[in-house]
């Protein structure tokens, strides 16, 4: 049967996918950044950073099950880390970043000293996330801490991460963060040019993720995931580890989010706990739940959409835009689980329903039933 | 050892603080299974309840106002908690995670409420005469506010242990908690249990409100400060587990107040963290499991 399939080229579906991706590929490689004021194209960028964050939630939680309420902690780590190679780059032959200096420090400690290498920074952005997932999530997984109580936990690190930052100043930079990025590899970070530059490197990152995501999903592995979403014990039964599959989308939703920090900082040139702990850290979700959880392209749209929405709102009513996500928030999770990404596929089944090609039947929608 | 025996009193008050906002959690998370992420929320209501009764009895009243909002804040934080069970949570049970999420989003909303009526900034709530100052012990002095907060701490565990472990309505909600279909079967209104159930357990979140007023000034992010670390105390304890949740109160208490004593506070919470998994690798049910035949 498969192969049969094979034989036809690919299926109305994946011809479709491909459409999809490329119809996007375009708006963002090509009409975006000829369309769109330099500051809009900023904040563009600002918001592919957060979908790829988006892409690794809609598979740890849309995809397994597992409700990820710290993701804030993994971007984190991941910009601390770029940010710490970017200020000691900066601070030249002082040796230490300025923060440092004007608290009095006089010697750089320990652990800052291999993020005088570029190449080190960047590939700790990534690894060092998806290392602490790796571990944190055997640990936790092992002893079968599933549900709302995994949930929990990772929101309570995300908490412990932020007081950590905040109480660590002399050697983090406190509340304020690892602040006046001002240059990344050579590109001045205040010239427009060399932000564009930026945004195109965030647009090829969110279009390699998601592939990697896609392909990810695609795969054995990914049916094996949703298959423990539903039915874990089942799929202890028949000899697999549950741990281990969920390990490694608990990881790779952690490396995502680690590389999407390291993009992160030169794009706004500042992180800080504030834009890591518990309420980013839920927002990140919201952005999932709005797209539809199963799905990367909408994760990737509910990303960019909520934040669109939420600077577009905030700049003219700063209290409405709470009550606004309140509201869409509980009315998306509670009545429209299925988000964005649900409300297309109904409307491309009805169609295909309408122009014949379709028999009505069962539908596509109900890809993600039973993901909590 | 003076110095050891001072960090065990600062830890004890850490944990019945712990205990009073995590008791309610007990009931709406351990009984019912709803992670309800407004019950920081509640909390606040039940500590702007204070303020506004002693805004509404003037500077005279204070003791009078601070004793009748302990009532009042249970019923205010309670009626809050019906209204979200009866809209929103009804509709979610089986979803635990959605229930988490849209929780929030009401979170989101209530302090968005709080800080357009009563401003983003904190306002300060007066402490009774008989609650300031204190008294000292083999020489470790014991403030009366803490003092007051430990003893409201046990006094509302034991009236929950009444009321779950004596009362024909506790005999209902375990009925329920254990096995829903049979409770139902033997012709309880289950739908009517759980209302009272979270009525309950909202409650006490409003109760604990009014103990923290005595602790510092009252903000829209009250509640956020206490969530998680209550949710923690529920999940070391096991859930549904009245004596649990009293043992992981005390011991996340001291265990907290001990290592910020030995290192800094910054580095306390890290390492609350890291016993809290620890602990759970040996007992992932937490200190008293609920003996359960599912496959949970």
């Amino acid at each position: 049967m498969a192969t049969a399939m094979k034989a036809l080229g690919p299926t109305r579906e994946q011809l479709l996918a491909r459409v999809g991706f490329a119809v996007s590929a375009l708006l963002l490689l090509v009409v975006a950044p000829a369309f769109l004021s330099d500051f809009r194209l900023g904040l563009l960028a600002k918001f592919l950073c957060f979908a790829i964050i988006a892409v690794g939630i809609a598979i740890a939680w849309g995809n397994g099950g597992m409700l990820v309420l710290g993701q804030g902690l993994f971007f984190g780590l991941g910009g601390y880390c770029m940010a710490m190679y970017l200020k000691l780059a900066e601070a030249g032959s002082v040796g230490l970043p300025d923060f440092m200096v004007w608290s009095g420090r006089e010697t750089l400690p320990a652990f800052w000293k291999p993020f005088e290498h570029a190449w080190f920074a960047v590939g700790a952005a990534v690894i060092v996330p998806v290392i602490f997932a790796a571990l944190l999530g055997t640990l936790i997984f092992r002893s079968r801490v599933r549900g709302p109580y995994f949930a929990i936990l990772t929101q309570a690190l995300a908490a412990a991460f932020v007081i950590l930052l905040v109480g660590q100043q002399a050697i983090t930079g406190g509340t304020n963060g690892l602040t006046n990025i001002t240059t990344f590899f050579g590109l001045d970070l205040a010239d427009p040019g060399d932000q564009r530059v930026l945004y195109f490197l965030a647009a090829i990152s969110l279009g390699v993720v998601y592939l990697i995501a896609r392909q990810l999903l695609n795969s054995r592995y990914g049916k094996l995931l949703i298959a423990v979403r539903d039915a874990e014990d089942r799929v202890r039964f028949l000899g697999y580890s549950a741990t281990r599959v969920k390990v490694i989308a608990f990881a790779t939703a952690a490396g995502m989010a680690g590389l999407a920090g390291a993009l992160f900082v030169p794009i706004v040139g500042i992180i800080s706990p504030a834009m890591l702990g518990i309420v980013p850290s839920i927002e990140m979700v919201v952005w999932v739940a709005v797209g539809g959880r199963a799905s990367l392209a909408g994760a990737i749209a509910g990303a960019i959409a909520v934040n669109w929405a939420k600077s577009s709102l905030s700049e003219e009513f700063p209290s409405g835009w709470l009550y606004f996500q309140g509201a869409l928030f509980i009315a998306v999770v509670a009545f429209a689980p299925m988000g964005i990404a649900g409300a297309v596929a109904w409307a491309r089944d009805r169609i295909l329903e309408r122009t014949g090609r379709k028999q009505p039947g069962p539908t596509t929608t109900a890809t993600a039933e039973g993901t909590s | 050892m003076e110095a050891l025996l001072e960090q065990l009193v600062v830890g004890l008050s850490i944990g019945s603080i712990l205990l009073l906002v995590a008791l309610g959690l007990t009931f709406t998370f351990g009984q019912m299974g709803v992670i309800n992420m407004a019950h920081g929320e509640f909390i606040m209501a039940g500590a702007y309840t204070t303020y506004v009764l002693q805004e509404l009895l003037g500077a005279e009243n204070i003791t009078a106002a601070f004793l009748l909002s302990l009532p009042i804040a249970l019923v205010v934080a309670g009626l809050m908690g019906l209204l979200l069970e009866a809209t929103l949570i009804k509709r979610l049970y089986g979803r635990p995670l959605d229930t988490l999420l849209v929780t929030w989003g009401v979170a989101l909303i209530l302090q968005q409420v709080a800080r357009d009526v009563f401003g983003a900034q904190n306002v300060a709530v007066a402490s009774p005469a008989w609650l300031d100052g204190g008294t000292e012990l083999f020489g470790i002095d014991l403030p009366y506010n803490r003092l007051f907060i430990f003893a409201l701490a046990m006094a509302v565990t034991v009236a929950a242990w009444v009321v779950v472990g004596k009362l024909k309505q506790g005999r209902r909600m375990r009925a329920v908690m254990q096995n829903r279909q049979l409770a139902a079967a033997s012709g309880i209104g289950t739908a009517s249990v759980d209302r009272r159930t979270f009525f309950l357990g909202s409650g006490l979140a409003g109760i604990a409100g009014v103990a923290l007023t005595q602790l510092g000034s009252v903000g829209p992010a009250l509640g956020t400060y206490y969530i998680i670390d209550a949710f923690l105390v529920v999940i070391v304890g096991g859930l549904g587990q009245l004596r649990g949740a009293v043992i992981a109160a005390f011991s996340l208490g001291i265990i907290n107040s001990l290592s910020e004593y030995w290192t800094q506070a910054s580095l306390a919470k890290v390492i609350v963290f890291v016993c809290i998994i620890v602990f759970l690798q040996f007992r992932p049910q937490g200190i008293f499991a609920t003996e359960s035949r599912g496959l949970a």
